[in-house]
């Protein structure tokens, strides 16, 4: 299975773990994650606070370069996603942007018709490759390990088909095909600030550490995501969280691909699961370390 | 005992709406039928100078500047959880982000750090057509926040020492083109 693959600046900075486990995962579920050339910054919520019709235009270019290769668009990221995702629906819905977009893009030689359909990675590997699948390929058992799955926001809002915006499943039922047990985690779907973390970090803070305590209530090991903004701010800043509402979280926070990963059998190392912040804890690494069936 | 100031009819902005309503997306507030899904829904509506609610409310009345002065508009983290769950199907997110504009054009954004941030990760669009993480934060921090710079050291330094923190940007290649294209809308103006 091919498909035009859009990274995100995150993967390649701050997330560069998450991209490391791309790398190693999606060859052995038989993805082909084909870059898209040249692509560019989709805007995320920043830009769109700023300039409209510019958000929407540069990212309509990533769109329009993809078009030609007739390919699904899949990001890993869920604010590319949600961006790109809703770019696509906005140019089908409002013939006045559209007009507006497609004069801008024609600046640059580029036109975009509406032909490119917008996937997150998840959904992907849950609909595309597929849980019995998935099952048949894990080579380390994980029996025992609690994990809550974390979607957060923007994979499942507001333009989501794969998944339902409050209670959705599908990670769920993914850690499950890998043979670990997913608990039932209430806020799975609720924002960890995003960069207000950068600017109002007291909200974020305390947006987190009700996050994290929900998961360490309900005896999770780990907390898995799919979003590089919600990775960094779970992760970098949980001592931060710890010193000021004097808990004592030690929840390593990783990526759904990188879960995927040591399910597969393959090395820590490569599945930039030895640069967390907040360290796999010894339980945890003995059981991903541990023996590999077949 | 609820203690409550009263504003003088000719003191409100009666223009306020309709400009609200040219504004794309704008016609949405219409639809609102003041039941408070959104706020009671918003993770962040306890620390609002108004709930969502009470901003359409408050627009529909000609608070103009009650509007575009409050928190309520910087600290909307665009999570869509009132989009997604709004009975009358307003795209109030949409909303939240034509309001910033709106107070960003009329410079009603004195001191708040999100709009130093978001004008940044423009910057860095605008130059290297992707955002350059590293660079976005440290511009970020002289601008908005140099006296307490010292704060972002741990999670910095936790990011740097774990090769998460690469300190070149990472360019795209035909940058002309993205100027091209940011320049035509430039001559098109915003919506």
């Amino acid at each position: 299975m091919k498909y035009t693959y859009y990274p995100g600046c995150s993967v390649h900075a701050t997330a560069n773990i998450y991209q490391n486990s791309i790398d190693a995962v999606a060859p052995a579920l038989g993805l082909e994650l084909e870059e898209l050339e040249d692509w560019n910054c989709c805007g995320a919520t920043a830009y769109m606070s700023v300039k409209e019709l510019m958000s929407f235009s540069i990212s309509a270019r990533n769109l329009a370069l993809a078009e030609p290769h007739h390919r699904d668009v899949v990001t890993p990221c869920s604010a590319c996603y949600t961006v790109l995702n809703k770019t696509n629906h906005y140019l089908a819905e409002y013939p006045e942007l559209r007009q507006k977009v497609g004069q801008a893009l024609e600046a640059g030689g580029l036109s975009y018709g509406g032909g490119v359909r917008v996937r997150h990675l998840l959904d992907v590997v849950v609909n595309d490759v597929g849980y019995e699948k998935i099952a048949s390929l894990v080579r380390r058992r994980l029996a025992g390990l609690k994990v809550a799955p974390y979607y957060g926001c923007q994979i499942v809002r507001p333009e989501t088909e794969f998944d339902d915006p409050d209670e959705p499943t599908t990670m769920n039922k993914l850690i499950e095909a890998l043979g670990a047990e997913c608990i039932d985690y209430r806020m799975k779907t609720v924002c960890c600030g995003a960069s207000l973390m950068g600017t109002q970090e007291d909200l974020a803070l305390r947006l987190c550490k009700n996050l994290l305590l929900d998961a360490e209530l309900k005896g999770a090991h780990c907390l898995v995501t799919t979003c590089p903004l919600c990775q960094m701010n779970l992760d970098v800043y949980q001592g931060k969280i710890n010193a000021l509402f004097k808990t004592k979280f030690n929840i390593p926070i990783i990526y759904f691909t990188q879960l995927i990963g040591v399910s597969l059998g393959l090395p820590l190392r490569e599945l930039g699961l030895n640069r967390l912040a907040v360290k796999l804890t010894k339980p945890m690494k003995e059981l991903f370390e541990g023996a590999v069936n077949g | 005992m609820l203690d409550r100031d009263i504003v003088a009819e000719y003191k409100l902005d009666h223009d306020f709406l309709s400009e609200i309503y040219a504004l794309p997306g704008g016609q949405e507030i219409k639809k609102c039928i003041q039941c408070g899904t959104c706020s009671s829904s918003c993770p962040l509506s306890y620390v609002m100078d108004h709930g969502p609610r009470k901003i359409f409310s408050l627009i529909r009345a000609g608070f103009r500047d009650e509007v575009l002065s409050s928190n309520t508009i910087w600290f909307c983290s665009s999570c869509y959880t009132c989009a997604v769950r709004c009975p009358k199907s307003i795209k109030i997110t949409d909303v939240m982000y034509a309001l910033k504009r709106l107070a960003v054009k009329e410079g009603k954004t004195k001191g708040k750090k999100a709009v130093i941030l978001s004008k940044n990760f423009a910057r860095m669009v605008n130059t290297y057509g992707r955002n350059h993480e590293t660079e976005l934060m440290a511009r970020y921090i002289i601008e908005a926040d140099l006296v307490h710079a010292l704060k972002f050291v741990p999670q910095g330094w936790k990011l740097f020492s774990n090769r998460r923190l690469p300190l070149l940007p990472h360019r795209m290649k035909n940058i002309d083109q993205l100027k091209k294209i940011l320049r035509k809308v430039d001559e098109l103006g915003e919506i």
